[in-house]
C-alpha cells in the first residue's frame, strides 16, 4: 500500500476544512490561525509534489512572517464583531446555494474524467540528489526575468501606496531636527552683554 | 544552461518610464520641501513626452517578441501606447489645479500615475498570461491608491474600498481562468496557446478550455465594467476625486482593449464561437442598462459612468464582429471614447473650484450665459458622445455598426442603434440645460487655471477636427491591426 494517496487525502481534507473555516469563524484571531494551518497543509501538499523549495518558502514567508504580522494587526484592531456578522445570516443561504452550484459545475468540467490519471499520468519522480531550488534558480532570472522584475515593481508600488496613504505629517507634533542642532552657534544661544560692574551688596541683602 | 541576453530594444520605453518613476521618487525626497511639487509634475510630463518619442523611434512596423516570448512590440502596441501617453499627459494637465485645491498635489500622486502608465504599457505589450496579469495588477494597484489619496473625504475612501474589493475579485476570476487555460493547453505563451488550440484538442480539453475562457471573460468584464459586472463603476466614478475619475475613465480603457485583443483574439481566437455568444450577452446588457439608467441620474459623474458602461457595450460589439474590420473599429471606438470621456470629466474640473464640485447637472444650467466658448466645447463633446452625425463619436459608432453588419449581426446593429438613440436623450439634455436654461443665481465666474482652459479647448477642438476628418484616425487603427 502506497502511503502517498493517504497523505494527500489527509492534507487535502485539512486544507479544505481550514480554508472554509477561515471565512466562517467569528473570531478574527482564530481565522488568522486557521489561515496559518491552511498555508501549512498547502506546503505539505507541495512537498508531496516534490516542490520542496516552494513549500519551505511558503512556510517561511507566509507562516513565519506575513501571518505573524497579520495576527499582531488583528489583535491590535478593535473590531466590533457583532456589527461585522450582522449581514452574515441574511446572505448565508443564497450565498451557500450559489457557491454550491458553482462548485458542482466546475467539478463536472474539471472532474476525474478530464484530469484523471489516464490523461495526466503521474510525473516520474526525481532522484534524491535532484535540486529543484537549482532548477528554479535557472529559470527565474532568465526565462522569467520580465515577470520577476514586474513583481518587484508591484512591490515598490505597494510600498509607495501604503506609505502615502498611511503617513500623516502632524503639524502640532514636537520633534528635534539634528541638522539644526548641529548648526547651532554660540551666538544663537548665549548673549554676552556689556554692563558696568555693580557694587558688592552687603551680605544681608544677598538672598532677597 | 545557455542563457541569451534578451533584446531590450523593444522594451526601452517601458524601461525608461520605470527609471524615471523611480528617479522622481528620489527627487521628491530631496526637493525643496517649502515649495510645492511642481517639479515632479513637470518631470512626469517630460517623461511621457520622451517615452512617446522613444516609442515612435522604435516602431518599425514589425512584430518583435522578446524576453522569452513575454513581451511583444507591434504596430498595435505602438499606437495604443502613444495614445496612453497623450491621454495621461493631458489628464495630468487637467488635474494640476484641482489637486492643489484639494491638498493632494503630492509627488506620490504623479509617481503612482507613471507606474500605472507602466502597468498599461505592460498590458498593451503582453504576450504571456503572466505578463498580462502582472501588468493588470500594477495598473490597478496604482489606481486604487490614487482613488484613496484624498483621505478626508468619506466618499473617496468608500469608492477606493469598493474598487479594491471588486477589483481583487475580478483579478481572482481572471487568474483562475488563466490557470485553467494553462491546464488545458500547457503553455502560458499567447501565440503557443493559439497554435495548440488551432491544432485541435480533444472534446474534453475543449470543455476545460471553455471554462477557462468563461472565467477570463468574467474577469475582463469586471475590469471593463460591462453589465452585469458593472456595479462598482458608478460608485467609484462618483466617489473618486474628479481628477482620478478622469484618469480611470480614459487611459486604462485603452489597456483593457489591448487585454481583450491579446487574450481573446490572439490567444483563444479559434474559440470565437464560444466567447462570441457570451460577449453578445454582455454587450447588449451593457448598452441597454448603461443608456437607460443614465437617464435617471442627476449627478454628472454618475451619468458619465453609466455612459461609460454603454460605450463599453459598443467596444464589445466591435470584438463580437470577429473580423479585422471589427477589431479596428473597436480600437477606433475606444480611442475616440477615451478622448471624449477625458473632455467630459475635464469640463467638470474646469467648472469646479476650491471647496466646490461642479458635478450635478444643475451646475451646467445656463453655461452659455456664463461662458459661450466652454458651452460650445461641451456641446461638441456631448454631440460626439451621443453620436450626432459628423462628430467623432458618430464615425466611431458607424464603423462598429458596419463591422457588425458585415459579419451578419444585423439584429445586434439594430439594437445598438435603438439604444444609442435612447442614450442621445441624456446627452442632449445637457445641451438643453446649457443653452436654454438660466444659470442659478449664486454662480461665480469660472476660475480655473489657464492650463485647464487650454487643455479643454484643445481637447474639444481635436474632437471637432477628428469628426470632420476622421480618416487619419481610422487609417491608423487599420494600420495598427495590419489591415493594410
Amino acid at each position: 500500500m502506497n502511503i502517498e494517496p493517504i497523505l494527500f487525502y489527509l492534507f487535502s481534507t485539512i486544507l479544505v476544512i481550514s480554508a472554509g473555516a477561515v471565512v466562517t469563524v467569528r473570531n478574527p484571531v482564530f481565522a488568522a490561525l486557521l489561515l496559518v494551518l491552511a498555508f501549512f497543509t498547502c506546503a505539505s501538499l507541495w512537498i508531496l509534489l516534490e516542490a520542496e523549495f516552494l513549500a519551505l518558502t511558503l512556510v517561511l514567508v507566509y507562516v513565519g512572517a506575513v501571518m505573524v504580522l497579520f495576527l499582531f494587526v488583528v489583535m491590535m484592531l478593535d473590531i466590533n464583531l457583532t456589527q461585522i456578522n450582522e449581514g452574515f445570516t441574511k446572505y448565508a443561504a443564497p450565498g451557500i446555494i450559489i457557491a454550491a452550484i458553482i462548485v458542482i459545475e466546475i467539478g463536472l468540467v474539471l472532474g476525474a474524467d478530464k484530469f484523471g490519471l489516464e490523461h495526466y499520468p503521474n510525473p516520474v519522480g526525481h532522484d534524491a540528489d535532484y535540486s529543484n531550488t537549482k532548477e528554479i534558480g535557472n529559470v527565474l532570472y532568465t526565462v522569467y526575468l520580465y515577470p520577476f522584475e514586474l513583481a518587484a515593481v508591484i512591490l515598490v508600488v505597494a510600498i509607495i501606496a501604503a506609505i502615502s496613504l498611511a503617513q500623516r505629517r502632524r503639524r502640532d507634533s514636537k520633534y528635534q531636527d539634528p541638522s539644526q542642532q548641529v548648526l547651532v552657534r554660540r551666538e544663537d544661544r548665549v548673549r554676552i552683554i556689556k554692563m558696568a560692574s555693580e557694587k558688592r551688596r552687603s551680605s544681608g541683602e544677598e538672598d532677597s | 544552461m545557455n542563457f541569451e541576453i534578451p533584446n531590450f530594444a523593444p522594451a526601452v520605453p517601458e524601461i525608461f518610464v520605470l527609471i524615471m518613476a523611480c528617479a522622481m521618487l528620489l527627487v521628491e525626497v530631496y526637493r525643496d520641501q517649502s515649495k510645492d511639487c511642481t517639479i515632479i509634475y513637470i518631470l512626469s510630463l517630460v517623461t511621457l513626452a520622451i517615452a512617446a518619442a522613444l516609442t515612435l523611434a522604435l516602431d518599425n512596423g514589425k512584430t518583435q517578441i522578446t524576453f522569452d516570448g513575454m513581451f511583444v512590440s507591434d504596430s498595435m502596441s505602438s499606437s495604443l501606447k502613444l495614445f496612453t501617453y497623450l491621454i495621461t499627459g493631458a489628464v495630468l494637465v487637467y488635474s494640476r489645479k484641482y489637486l492643489m485645491e484639494r491638498d493632494i498635489f503630492k509627488g506620490e500622486y504623479f509617481v503612482l500615475a507613471l507606474f500605472s502608465v507602466l502597468g498599461m504599457m505592460v498590458m498593451i505589450s503582453a504576450h504571456n498570461t503572466l505578463a498580462i496579469y502582472m501588468g493588470l495588477e500594477l495598473m490597478s494597484l496604482c489606481l486604487y491608491a490614487m482613488v484613496a489619496m484624498r483621505r478626508d473625504s468619506r466618499e473617496a475612501i468608500e469608492a477606493a474600498m469598493k474598487y479594491f474589493v471588486l477589483g481583487a475579485l475580478g483579478s481572482g476570476m481572471l487568474l483562475y481562468g488563466l490557470s485553467i487555460l494553462y491546464g488545458a493547453t500547457g503553455t502560458l505563451d499567447i501565440s503557443e496557446m493559439a497554435t495548440i488550440i488551432s491544432a485541435g484538442l480533444s472534446e474534453q480539453d475543449q470543455l476545460v478550455l471553455m471554462l477557462g475562457v468563461t472565467f477570463s471573460i468574467v474577469g475582463l468584464a469586471f475590469k471593463l465594467g460591462a453589465v452585469p459586472f458593472h456595479m462598482w463603476v458608478p460608485d467609484v466614478y462618483h466617489g473618486a476625486p474628479t481628477a482620478v475619475t478622469l484618469f480611470i475613465s480614459s487611459a486604462p480603457k485603452l489597456a483593457a482593449f489591448a487585454l481583450v485583443m491579446r487574450l481573446l483574439v490572439e490567444g483563444t481566437g479559434d474559440l470565437i464561437e464560444h466567447w462570441q455568444s457570451m460577449l453578445v450577452f454582455l454587450a447588449i446588457l451593457s448598452i441597454a442598462i448603461g443608456n437607460l439608467v443614465a437617464i435617471a441620474q442627476t449627478n454628472m459623474k454618475r451619468m458619465l459612468a453609466y455612459s461609460a458602461i454603454a460605450h463599453i457595450g459598443f467596444l464589445l460589439f466591435g470584438i463580437i464582429a470577429g473580423s479585422g474590420n471589427g477589431y479596428a473599429s473597436s480600437m477606433f471606438y475606444i480611442i475616440a471614447y477615451a478622448l471624449m470621456s477625458m473632455g467630459g470629466f475635464g469640463m467638470i474640473i474646469l467648472l469646479s473650484k476650491k471647496g466646490f464640485e461642479a458635478d450635478t447637472l444643475e451646475d451646467f444650467k445656463g453655461l452659455n450665459d456664463r461662458s459661450p466658448w466652454y458651452a460650445f466645447i461641451m456641446l461638441i463633446l456631448m454631440f460626439s458622445m451621443a453620436g450626432v452625425p459628423i462628430s467623432l463619436g458618430f464615425w466611431a459608432k458607424l464603423a462598429v455598426l458596419q463591422a457588425l453588419v458585415e459579419s451578419g449581426f444585423v439584429w445586434l446593429a439594430v439594437a445598438a442603434v435603438i439604444f444609442s438613440v435612447i442614450g442621445a436623450f441624456y446627452y442632449l439634455r445637457i445641451v438643453w440645460y446649457m443653452y436654454f436654461e438660466k444659470p442659478a443665481d449664486d454662480v461665480t465666474p469660472i476660475s480655473s487655471g489657464i492650463d485647464v482652459r487650454i487643455a479643454a479647448s484643445i481637447n474639444g477642438l481635436a474632437i471637432l477636427l477628428l469628426g470632420i476628418f476622421p480618416a487619419s484616425l481610422t487609417t491608423m487603427c487599420d494600420v495598427a491591426l495590419g489591415l493594410y
